[in-house]
């Protein structure tokens, strides 16, 4: 029991920590320009299938450099030629752009890539168990995703809070005439964060490829959750980003390591239930299958009771 | 000519447009008699009804919903499990009005997902939509009677109990069944918007600040809205039912909720009529495009990434913005330059295609140097050479459309100085 405590929260911080990697990216793109990215999750697969084809010619520590700088510079491209253009028409025309985008990116990789799924391994020099706890083993690329993530979030806190580019960032977002009057490019500015914030879901994308599987249906997978980590951390707050990407990671964990139902743990106190009925069959849905629902609860529910979302600073 | 005499002629003029669209309906199968296009000439009905609910919200009340398959497949669920009921003989319902059962499910539960959604507008909206979505396709998992897991539910419309004596065993009186829904589904949607909902809705949508000054409680006139939007995507849901026998949990989900919303867009979301043009299309475009290539929801991806961009209004709004150039007479004009446009455009688009489908054979097919047949030639992906000239078509059109574009913008500022001068309605 222990055991599956500890190694839950660490796979659930871990999991928690690569939402927070995607997460930080949308929710700054969507607090710096107002623009919901619903491609956010096609640029990370981009990152990851990037980072195959960069590390299949050199290495991984190349991979980690290049890809989330391609992937950014492709975010700049569809920035500076896509949401320009549309940005006349309001925030919904946006948001379709970018939805459009993700037909158009999941296809591309398809047609580049293929269909299965491709061979991006764990780079050799982090193919080891770090420690081994109740006889099961951490792996020490698990570690150093913690650590990617972590580091990222300092340098991204840092950069916006305490250096001059974000100074102006802020102020582009909330004072963009006032900015601009002051001599500051705000349409440069834009497609920069834009840029950073895809080249962070590329960087999401080369330490999540090889830990879980590269293939076309990843960016699918991972796409509805982010926007659920991110509304329900509140939308543009950074901190409520790594707030929320904790809890649902941790929760998601959990739910599908402890696979109990309801119906045990009333057994367990002694109250016995048959599944005849409604409430009796939903009591003995285990909880692992609860766990996929689980985030997405969490979200409504917390639209309903606190719409601007766990640290979220606007209504909207 | 006097008022009542205007709206007199209005009238007519409606009825005599929707009369027209009842009888193409029932002439169709007699143009197009194959098996195959009566299924797919079905299937377009069920989707101009999705469509047009779908543009309730988008097009007429201004909400981005990405959790619309929701109201569908939820009705398509409920009007199987009541065909079942009648299966097992412990229900009594003629086949003719099942997809109200759809429709009262989809009701149902737009009201309960409404009143959490509709209380945000704009992004906000479109996000909870999307959360609910993908709940309601998660909670397949759990609600395993209702959704039937992974084999879904399936049924059998043949069920004896029917108000005309058809027995819809046959393909082509399920059709006609599907006809007379999406009339009088299109009609009744049609009527919604003359109402002063309707209208409350537009104000809702273009300015929700002045409408609430006026007095109205924008976020009752969203949720009503929603909710009905709801009762058709319902009934879609139920005639997909029936005409399929079968209902999955991804009938539920993302992927249907983005189909809907391609095909309203792509069609037109600011006039009525739009969505049945993109309900048409992309359904004959799925059919027709997904037997032939790998590519087609990439071409969807493009074509809907380009309207977004260039044209926002949708083919029906490229159609309306002929209107008044039309009735001033001067539609001659444009249409040189349109046909100047269109021959680098075509090669642009042969050249992508081209691409496309050898970037297709590369990597999915067993045998990559096997010919393709494309544009009535063999094309080798393999050779350096098609790659080449395909590459050189999409250059050569793409620098050829821009610089054509050009000419059709002159020419519409040429026009548009015209109607000014002579005072012509725009």
């Amino acid at each position: 029991m222990l055991e599956s405590i500890v190694f839950s929260v660490l796979n659930g911080l871990l999991y928690g920590m690569l939402l927070f990697m995607l997460a930080s990216g949308l929710t700054l793109i969507f607090g710096m320009m107002g623009v919901l990215n619903f491609a956010h999750a096609s640029f990370y697969m981009l990152g990851a299938y990037c980072a195959y084809t960069i590390s299949s010619y050199t290495n991984f520590w190349v991979a980690l450099i290049l890809a989330p700088l391609f992937v950014g510079f492709l975010g700049a491209l569809t920035e500076r030629f896509g949401l320009r253009n549309v940005h006349k028409h309001g925030h919904v025309a946006e948001l379709l752009l970018t939805f459009g985008l993700v037909y158009v990116i999941d296809e591309l990789v398809v047609l580049i890539w293929g269909q299965i799924p491709v061979n991006y391994a764990i780079p050799p020099s982090l193919d080891f168990t770090l420690f081994t706890l109740f006889g099961t083993s951490f792996p020490a690329y698990r570690a150093f995703i913690l650590f990617v993530a972590i580091a990222m979030f300092g340098a991204i806190y840092l950069l916006l809070v305490r250096t001059r580019v974000g100074m102006i960032i802020r102020a582009a977002l909330s004072h963009p005439e006032m900015v601009g009057a002051l001599g500051h490019d705000v349409p440069r500015i834009f497609t920069l964060v834009f840029a950073f914030g895809t080249g962070l879901a590329g960087l999401a994308g080369v330490m999540a490829g090889n830990y879980y599987i590269t293939e076309p249906g990843m960016a699918f997978s991972m796409g509805p959750i982010v926007f659920v980590v991110v509304v329900f951390g509140g939308l543009g707050s950074l901190g409520g980003a790594l707030a929320a990407s904790l809890i649902i990671g941790l929760v998601t964990t959990f739910a599908v390591s402890l696979n109990y139902s309801i119906a045990d743990l009333l057994a367990a106190v002694g109250l016995g239930l048959d599944g005849a009925n409604i409430a009796g069959g939903l009591a003995h849905i285990d909880l692992s299958r609860i766990g996929q629902m689980l985030p997405y609860l969490m979200m409504v529910l917390i639209l309903i009771f606190r719409p601007r979302g766990l640290m979220g600073a606007r209504e909207s | 000519m006097s008022h009542s005499q205007s709206s007199r002629t209005a009238l007519l003029w409606h009825i005599g447009v929707w009369a027209l669209f009842a009888l193409v309906i029932v002439v169709l199968p007699y143009i197009f008699t194959s098996s195959s296009s009566i299924s797919m000439m079905s299937q377009m009905g069920v989707f101009i009804i999705f469509a047009l609910s779908y543009n309730m919200l988008l097009g007429q009340a201004g909400m981005l919903s990405f959790g619309h398959a929701v109201y569908f497949g939820l009705g398509g669920f409920f009007t199987l499990h009541a065909i079942r009921a009648v299966n097992d003989e412990v229900w009594q319902f003629p086949l003719e009005l099942m997809p109200l059962v759809g429709g009262v499910g989809g009701l149902a539960f737009g009201i309960i997902f409404g009143s959490i959604s509709t209380r945000r507008a704009g992004v906000t909206f479109a996000m909870i939509t999307l959360g609910i979505g993908s709940m309601v396709e998660s909670s397949a998992n759990m609600f395993t009677d209702f959704f039937g897991g992974e084999s879904g539910i399936s049924g059998n419309r043949v069920t004896d109990v029917t108000l005309f004596g058809f027995s819809y065993g046959p393909s082509i009186e399920v059709y006609y069944l599907i006809g007379a829904w999406t009339v009088m589904a299109a009609v009744a949607m049609y009527l919604l918007t003359k109402t002063p909902l309707g209208r409350i809705s537009n104000a809702v949508r273009d300015n929700p600040e002045r409408a609430q000054f006026v007095g109205y409680n924008t976020t009752i006139a969203r949720f009503i809205q929603f909710s009905l939007s709801g009762f058709f995507a319902g009934i879609a849901g139920g005639l997909f039912a029936i005409m399929f026998e079968i209902m999955t949990a991804p009938n539920v989900g993302l992927v249907q909720s983005g189909a809907v919303l391609l095909m309203t867009f792509i069609g037109g979301v600011g006039l009525f009529f739009g969505p049945i043009i993109g309900a048409v299309l992309v359904t004959y475009m799925h059919t027709a495009l997904s037997g032939f290539s790998e590519g087609w929801i990439l071409y969807f991806g493009l074509m809907f990434v380009f309207m977004v961009m260039y044209a926002p209004g949708g083919i029906a709004g490229v159609i309306y913005a002929h209107a008044a150039p039309w009735r001033a007479g001067l539609l001659w004009r444009l249409l040189p330059s349109y046909l100047l446009v269109l021959l680098p455009a075509l090669l642009a688009i042969a050249g992508l295609v081209a691409v496309v489908e050898m970037g297709y054979q590369l990597s999915l097919a067993y045998d990559p140097s096997s010919p393709i047949d494309l544009f009535y030639m063999q094309i080798n992906a393999t050779s350096l050479w098609s790659w080449l000239v395909a590459l050189l078509g999409l250059a050569v059109g793409i620098a050829g459309v821009l610089a054509t574009a050009r000419v059709v913008r002159a020419r519409w500022a040429g026009v548009n100085r015209s109607m000014q001068a002579t005072g012509a309605k725009t």
